[in-house]
């Protein structure tokens, strides 16, 4: 029942999105409303039979109803509740479904939102999001089918892969990256339908669009740290990032976001990068999708539980056809996408920003071409490489830096024009900091280069990052007579949009500090040990008291205890319990580190084996400095889109400004002048 | 992003299927492992190591040879893993070939040597940062290329939209009045 | 429509998704080995488990050196009792050690990363096996005929070259197709 049901609910999910698609498309063209207002049902119909489907299927789970082709593959009676829940995202079919789902969710909030509007841009928007839904409910239906009957149902299942049931991270990690993937969707469907309907030239579209790539980056923010958490909390190799193909997936529709984030700025103040941006977001998109189908079509690696058959190839028609729609449209819209506005002089923060573009871009160009570049090998000359972590370090370190040193340049430089003068006051206190950045690093004992200078740029935009509050709740303080909390806070929520990208670029500084310390400041040490035996380490001793061993109904744990001991003291300071999972589906035991974390960082052991009489442990251990910062950072650069992205009177008045006049201050982000709010800008010379 | 994770792991752990057949047959009633309490007393001492390697580690940290051991091992590919340097990954195959490393270190050879070595064995598929030599100079070459064509594009661009408002030609707009934010400080 | 700016489009994503079509046809995991055509390395292992071959019995612990055979085709397989696959080999191999006893063609087990006293039970399980298993401690020679997993297996020509890499459970008829085609051209000039 519960099997006939969700499949029913998905076959008529995909009729309803073809459906609603051609009347969409239809009602736009003839500009005839009650078409358009089917289309939008039929958008919020699919939200409606995706919840019913994907509520189904989680029923099955939870059920056992093993006659469900994807609870027979996934589901086992012995799976704890919680796990059996999330399976619904632990293999191939059920992870479509749920993306089937986030997307119908999505479409029918931003329809919903939106219905109201005039003009053809939401219709076509609907339509082209019915047209991607239709992609993913075909799957759905056709190679990736969780629904086919297993007959004779069996009494049991595997349960899901033991790795995905190792960590509750499990539970956050994917939706998050749903969440982020599907939503660079909506943006992608608002500037699609702003070419279709011809209201490209229009800017209530990009303000729009920027508000929903803020929200689907956080999201992808957010799932890219909790992927990280997750490896660096499951795999017990001590690492957070190891350039991994579906990695970098999850990377390069996060740097073509973040470039559009900037580069929409100079668009809604200077009317320039029209063109850039569509491309920008066409880009995002498509590769979220290039990223699902390098996740799923084996072409980089063929030993994941995802691999299936054909389901590459609709992907890669799917990239085509998106590939085919975004050229077309811009290339026929080339003339209303031409740059109205003039830059003032070269240097001036829209240079910034332009070589923010350049190095966000080239960044994404350097992830894309290592991935691919075995493949590009193996296709041109037939032979095989590898491009691993020290390629893209040494190549991308660089890039890192020079993109945190215009994280400080940029915030600082006035937009229009700059004088020399004005350079030289701003560069002397974040040099400064630079300077002290590098002299911190080597009292470490950091040797590094890439390290070091990924220090040095990190101080210097943290030296400016901190000016810009600075000098804004100075002069609040001074106009407003308020103490120094009420100034900063008061500061950001007047100027949310520019002081939330201030809060996520302190987030992304700090998330380059710990990652520049932990990667080159690791200690670490391996040794097997009979009970009672140490193990020194750099700031502590370790103490190995005991294996034990768990029977638990899914599966076997074996731990070690091991002591953690003041190295001064020899005080007793935790015991960390490391483990091995053994699960009876995999011969394979998951290591299940143990980590004690605190701010100046983590102390992360690792069960590496055991005798079975107990008689010596072998442990990994490793020291790894100011790990905590990079989760901390995630978030934080997640708080600060949220602040940017947050709907204000003022924003919410903005669509309603008039057409063509992205220059003037209707346009309005950052201070508007004459508030009184002095920017860092405006007092930048006295600083120094 | 889950399964090539997955598979790393999975590599990560590939040896241990010893475990499954040595301690199904010695301990599958009993569970798996026995108790060290229960067992530990008449248990023989040199019982075989179970885990995600039976190799008995080696690792000293301070010495200049392990600082090389670690800076080759980070540039070879580990042959079960999903991209993970011999460094970093904990499987047994990575661990011995990070022994086979500090053994040929210590016979003298050097670091070219030891990767030479490999890549006799492996290909040049064990490098994981290609040689920047014949083909694979592009994936060094195209980046840099992209930086330095986009510094010259974003030049053109702040030059020919640079142009003083008032001169340029076709504008549809009219020329902004100067904003109060780029002027000094009130 | 802007004809060429849709031919620079098309110029820039047709080579894409031509190149992960590619992808699809291809085995990211098929690695060729670049010892084919080399010298075979040396292999000298203490044989844990002896074969049944009349020629090759010799009591476990004797060293076996691979150098010592001159104009003998040697297959060399990796393989572990904790190895599905290799189980699914095994008879092949046993079948043909035996059908080939009396050709110049020897086979060796070496047994990569797991206890002899497994790889003996695993032995026995497998209803023996004629030819002798050789102990790797360490797997250093394994790493030395860059072996990735198991089972693989290498073929060593009369040369002393190896001839070819092995991939995955053998059958029977990879096996003898292989075997003849390393025996017969080599037996003319193999007087030499």
């Amino acid at each position: 029942m519960t099997r006939q049901l969700g499949y029913l609910a998905t076959i008529v999910s995909l009729a309803v999105a073809i459906v609603g698609c051609g009347m969409a498309v239809l009602g736009a063209r003839r500009r005839q409303a009650s078409l358009v207002a089917a289309s939008y049902n039929a958008v919020y119909a699919n939200f409606f039979l995706l919840a019913i489907a994907t509520g189904a299927m989680i029923y099955g789970l939870v059920t056992h109803d093993f006659s469900i082709g994807y609870v027979a593959q996934v589901g086992s009676r012995a799976t704890p509740m919680f796990f059996t829940v999330i399976s619904l995202w632990s293999a191939l079919e059920g992870s479509i479904l749920f993306w089937g789902f986030v997307l119908a969710l999505l479409s029918a909030a931003v329809v919903w939102a939106n219905r109201h509007r005039e003009g053809t841009l939401v219709p076509y928007a609907a339509a082209v999001l019915l047209g991607i839904g239709a992609f993913f409910f075909l799957l759905l239906v056709g190679p990736a089918n969780p629904w086919h009957l297993v007959s004779p149902t069996p009494a049991d299942g595997p349960g899901p892969n033991p790795l995905l049931q190792n960590h509750p991270l499990m539970a956050v990690h994917p939706p998050l990256l749903y969440l982020g993937y599907v939503g660079m969707a909506i943006p992608f469907a608002f500037a699609m339908g702003a070419l279709l309907s011809g209201e490209i030239d229009r800017t209530d579209w990009i303000v729009l669009t920027r508000r929903y790539t803020l929200a689907a980056w956080a999201f992808l923010s957010l799932a890219i740290m909790a992927g990280m958490w997750w490896s660096y909390e499951v795999l017990g190799w001590g690492g957070y990032w190891a350039w991994d193909p579906v990695e970098n997936a999850s990377f390069m529709p996060w740097l073509t976001a973040t470039a559009f984030l900037h580069s929409v700025m100079v668009q809604e103040r200077r009317g320039m990068l029209k063109l850039w941006n569509v491309n920008l977001i066409a880009a995002t998109f498509l590769l979220t999708i290039l990223g699902t189908f390098l996740t799923r079509s084996g072409v980089l690696s063929s030993v994941h539980a995802f691999t299936t058959g054909t389901i590459g190839y609709y992907f890669l028609a799917f990239i085509a056809a998106g590939l085919v729609l975004t050229f077309a449209l811009v290339a026929g819209n080339s003339e209303k996408l031409a740059s109205e506005g003039r830059l003032d002089a070269p240097a001036s923060r829209e240079t910034v920003f332009l070589l923010n573009n350049l190095f966000l871009t080239a960044f994404t160009f350097t992830v894309l071409l290592g991935t691919l570049f075995p493949l590009v090998a193996e296709a041109i000359k037939g032979i095989k490489v590898s491009v691993g972590a020290p390629f893209f370090n040494q190549m991308t370190v660089p890039m890192c830096a020079a993109l945190l040193f215009l994280m400080g340049v940029g915030p600082s430089l006035p937009w229009r024009r700059t004088s020399a003068a004005q350079v030289k006051a701003l560069a002397l206190a974040p040099a400064i900091g630079a300077v002290a950045g590098v002299a911190a690093g080597l009292a470490f004992g950091i040797r590094d280069p890439f390290a070091l200078a990924t220090l040095a740029f990190a101080a210097w935009a943290l030296v400016c990052n901190v000016r810009e509050y600075q000098v804004g709740a100075a002069a609040r303080m001074k106009a407003h007579g308020e103490s120094v909390p009420v100034a900063v806070g008061r500061l950001v929520a007047a100027n949310q949009r520019r002081y939330g990208g201030y809060v996520a670029h302190f987030g992304i500084i700090m998330m380059a500090i710990a990652i520049a310390a932990s990667s080159s400041y690791k200690y670490e040490k391996e040794a097997t040990l009979k009970p009672g035996a140490t193990m020194p380490l750099r700031s502590f001793d370790l103490r190995f008291k005991e294996v034990w061993g768990r029977d638990e109904p899914h599966r076997q744990v074996i731990g070690a205890d091991v002591e953690v001991l003041d190295k001064k003291t020899g005080a007793v300071l935790a015991t960390l319990d490391p483990r091995l999972n053994f699960y009876p589906t995999q011969e394979q035991p998951v290591p299940t580190p143990s980590v004690r974390s605190r701010p100046v960082g983590d102390l992360y052991l690792n069960l590496m084996a055991f005798t079975p009489d107990g008689a010596s442990a072998t442990i990994r251990a490793i020291e790894e400095p100011l790990v905590p910062w990079i989760w901390v950072g995630g978030f934080v650069v997640a708080f600060g889109a949220v602040i940017s992205g947050w709907p204000t009177r003022r924003s919410a008045g903005r669509r309603m400004v008039p057409v063509r006049a992205p220059l003037g201050a209707a346009a309005g982000f950052g201070a508007p002048a004459g508030t009184g709010v002095a920017t860092a800008n405006q007092v930048a010379s006295p600083v120094a | 992003m889950i399964p090539v994770r997955m598979a790393m792991a999975t590599c990560i752990l590939r040896v241990a299927a010893a475990v499954a057949a040595s301690t199904a047959t010695a301990g599958a009633q009993a569970g798996l492992p026995p108790a060290p309490a229960a067992a530990g007393a008449e248990a023989p001492p040199s019982q075989p190591m179970i885990g995600l390697t039976t190799q008995v580690p080696t690792i000293g940290v301070d010495s200049a040879l392990e600082a090389r051991v670690k800076s080759v091992s980070a540039t070879l590919r580990c042959p079960v893993c999903q991209g993970l340097s011999l460094q970093d990954s904990p499987s047994e195959l990575a661990q011995q070939m990070r022994g086979v490393v500090r053994e040929q270190m210590a016979q003298g050879k050097s670091d070219d040597e030891v990767r030479q070595y490999f890549i006799a064995k492996y290909g040049d598929w064990i490098l994981l940062k290609p040689k920047a030599e014949g083909f694979s100079t592009l994936v060094y070459l195209l980046p840099a290329l992209f930086v330095v064509g986009g510094a010259a594009v974003v030049w053109v661009m702040a030059k020919r939209w640079s142009v003083p408002v008032a001169t340029a030609q076709g504008l549809d707009e009219p020329a902004p009045t100067p904003q109060p934010v780029s002027a000094t400080a009130p | 429509m802007n004809w060429k700016r849709a031919a620079i489009a098309a110029g820039v994503a047709l080579p894409i998704i031509g190149l992960l079509a590619f992808g699809m046809t291809r085995d990211p995991k098929d690695i060729p080995s670049p010892l084919p055509g080399n010298p075979a390395p040396s292999v000298e292992l203490a044989t844990f488990a002896p074969g049944d071959e009349p020629v090759l019995v010799r009591a476990a612990g004797t060293p076996v050196r691979l150098s010592a055979m001159r104009d003998t085709v040697v297959v060399v397989n990796f393989f572990a009792s904790w190895c599905m696959p290799c189980r699914v080999e095994h008879p092949a191999l046993s079948a043909i050690a035996r059908r080939y006893a009396d050709r110049p063609v020897r086979f060796f087990g070496v047994l990569y990363n797991d206890t002899e006293a497994n790889a003996r039970r695993w032995i026995d399980m497998m209803g023996g096996q004629p030819y002798p298993a050789l102990a790797d401690p360490g797997a250093r020679t394994a790493i030395d005929f860059g072996v990735y997993g198991v089972p693989e297996t290498f073929f060593v020509g009369r040369d002393g070259r190896v001839a070819s890499k092995f991939t995955g459970p053998l059958t029977e008829a990879v096996l003898t197709q292989k075997l003849d085609s390393l025996l017969a051209p080599a037996a003319p000039k193999g007087a030499e």
